[in-house]
């Protein structure tokens, strides 16, 4: 039985020839993240096994979800990162003014190369799946512990293949995508499983597209997902990645439990309702309903194409008088392209609050957070109750085109609307 | 007398344990407004010995291992569920909270229900029914780590052995 990419790549870090779904096994890494909520307990776990690193350039701090630090109590998470940063000569550490949101920011300094195997404390590892790494999200014991031995256990997944076929419309992302197949196969439609994109639709997708569908494949319950290797992916890896990678591609004999496929040409923009990532409709039906404020940004949306496609709505518009709209480019290095390609001046312009990096409204840390019966569009993930801050508030999830437009018509709105 | 707390399907963990705590550090106090966000009650009941029973994906979203630890803090005592998602279930695992994942059987279970569990026989007694609910048990390795009391200790044991 052949191997999907997923398992060649667990096969190769575990030393073993081949492996199947349900095996057991230890894993070597290739790179260890934590954030400033997760990092202070995996350290506390790290200090109790009481050995040095096990590489002090394969571990990437990055202090970004409450971060420039919102309140005392952060400030001490913050403290705590840095500390041990400094303390074990962490190389990857990124400090405020030079950081970004983990998951744009790793793959962008070219932390992740095609073939390897990471770990983060934080649910999103999964986005470098884009660059066919096998990612995934642990919690803090297994990071701290994995510090020390530059190891992890995993269970083998199986794997959900999913085909992409034919040619993206206009206004329609990989946000939709992503938001169009967790409405298809459920929150929990890919529980323990890893999806395989396939399928000549992937040439259509931008990087950013990509990186927004693996970022989203926990939301529908997977390990991890994953992207072949092409002209795009080689391009994207051209100047930040220097060291040798070995690319994995699927056998043609691989096993799947499941096969989806979703014809590009036959997908609309979508939004998802309150309190789940499958309550998927097409933004058409949405029309009605008003909303409070929008948030452009995170780890899923907070890429140059996201803010590009933001100023496309935005330019020459005025953000509803009703509405609070809040732009967050996810890095640094995006932040100063999008301010020289003149999209801040757009934004503001327009009437939006531009943020330096930060997850921020994402998790209802702060910089934005919902009162009691607010309404909010979001390019970010989750659309939890209370996600985004009062427990009676509400999120739906859409593109940067959709949440743009929303924020110009004051309800929720597709981009055709806006853009003459 | 222990309790039943009895919840539906993909309970996650923004309402385990809201995100606008998270800038709070120790456990236990973290653990007061565990649950809070479904039921506010719950926190201020919950006794140790108690079970949560729940139905498809409990745990789902986020990766922070404050989710299952607050419940143990609370001294949860096993988190029975109809499927678990899966970086839950692993955290559980390596913090030494029990977990059983007994698909639909768990319909069976009602609030006013008196539990018996032996989570490393994978059996569940609902006395009051005279019912006994079988799952699989964990697999060996993973047992292993759970009778260490956790990753950290399991790690800390082999490295010394
Ligand atoms: S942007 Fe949101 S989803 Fe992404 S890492 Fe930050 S808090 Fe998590």
């Amino acid at each position: 039985m052949g191997m999907t990419m997923t398992e060649k790549i667990l096969a190769k870090h575990s030393g073993r020839e081949t492996v199947a779904a349900g095996d057991l096994l230890i894993s070597q890494l290739d790179l260890i993240l934590a954030n400033d909520i997760t990092g202070p307990p995996a350290i506390d776990e790290f200090e109790r096994i009481g050995k040095p690193v096990f590489n002090k350039d394969r571990i990437a701090l990055v202090p970004d979800h409450f971060s420039p630090c919102k309140d005392i109590k952060s400030a001490e998470m913050c403290k705590r990162l840095r500390d041990f940063a400094r303390e074990h000569k962490i190389t990857n550490y990124f400090e405020v003014g030079r950081m970004g949101i983990e998951h744009a920011l790793l793959p962008d300094s070219g932390l992740v190369a095609p073939g390897e195997v990471i770990i983060g404390a934080d649910s999103h590892t999964c986005t470098y799946g884009a660059l066919n790494a096998m990612a995934t999200g642990v919690g803090q014991s297994d990071v701290g512990a994995a510090m020390a031995s530059g190891t992890t256990w995993f269970k083998v997944p199986a794997a959900i293949k999913v085909e992409l076929k034919g040619k993206l419309p206009r206004y329609v992302r990989g946000k939709d995508i992503i938001l169009t197949l967790i409405g298809m196969i459920g929150v929990d439609g890919a529980r323990y499983q890893s999806l395989e994109f396939f399928g000549d639709g992937i040439g259509e997708l931008e990087m950013s597209d990509r990186f927004t569908i693996c970022n989203m494949a926990i939301e529908a319950g997977a390990k991890n997902g994953i992207f072949p290797v092409d002209a795009k992916t080689l391009e994207y890896l051209k100047g930040s990645v220097t060291r040798d990678f070995a690319a994995v591609e699927p056998d043609s004999d691989a096993a799947y439990t499941r096969e989806v496929t979703i014809e590009l040409d036959e997908l609309v923009p979508v939004v998802a309702y309150p309190h789940l990532p499958e309550n998927v409709h097409p933004v058409s039906e949405a029309g009605g309903i008003r909303i409070d404020q929008a948030v452009i940004g995170s780890c899923t949306n907070g890429r140059l194409e996201d803010l590009a496609q933001a100023a496309e709505v935005l330019k020459d518009n005025k953000v509803h008088p009703d509405v609070r709209c809040i732009i967050i480019p996810a890095t640094q290095e995006i932040y100063m392209e999008a301010m020289k390609r003149g999209y801040i001046d757009i934004f503001i312009e327009a009437g939006v609050a531009v943020s330096t990096p930060t997850c921020g409204p994402c998790l209802g840390g702060y910089m934005g957070i919902l009162a009691h019966g607010e309404r909010a569009v979001s390019t970010t993930n989750r659309n939890f109750r209370g996600r985004m801050g009062h427990v009676d508030s509400e999120v739906y999830l859409a593109s940067p085109y959709v949440a743009a437009a929303s924020a110009v018509m004051g309800r929720i709105a597709g981009p055709e609307e806006v853009i003459k | 007398m222990s309790k039943v707390w009895r919840y539906g399907d993909h309970v996650d963990t923004d309402v385990i344990i809201p995100a606008r705590y998270l800038n709070i550090a120790g456990f236990n106090e973290l653990a007061e407004h565990a649950m809070e966000d479904i039921d506010a009650s719950f926190a201020f009941n919950v006794s140790r010995g108690d079970f949560i029973v729940a139905g498809r994906n409990f745990g789902c979203g986020s990766s922070r291992e404050h989710a299952p630890m607050v419940l143990k803090v609370k001294g949860v005592k096993c988190v029975i569920a109809d499927s678990f998602a899966r970086i839950f279930y692993r955290n559980a695992i390596n913090i030494g909270l029990h977990v059983l994942e007994i698909g639909e059987d768990v319909e069976k279970i009602e609030a006013q229900d008196q539990l018996e569990v032996d989570a490393a026989k994978g059996e569940i007694r609902v006395l009051n029914k005279n019912l006994v609910i079988t799952t699989r048990p964990l697999p060996e390795f993973v047992r292993k780590i759970a009778d260490c009391g956790g990753l950290i200790n399991y790690v800390k044991g082999e490295k010394t052995e």
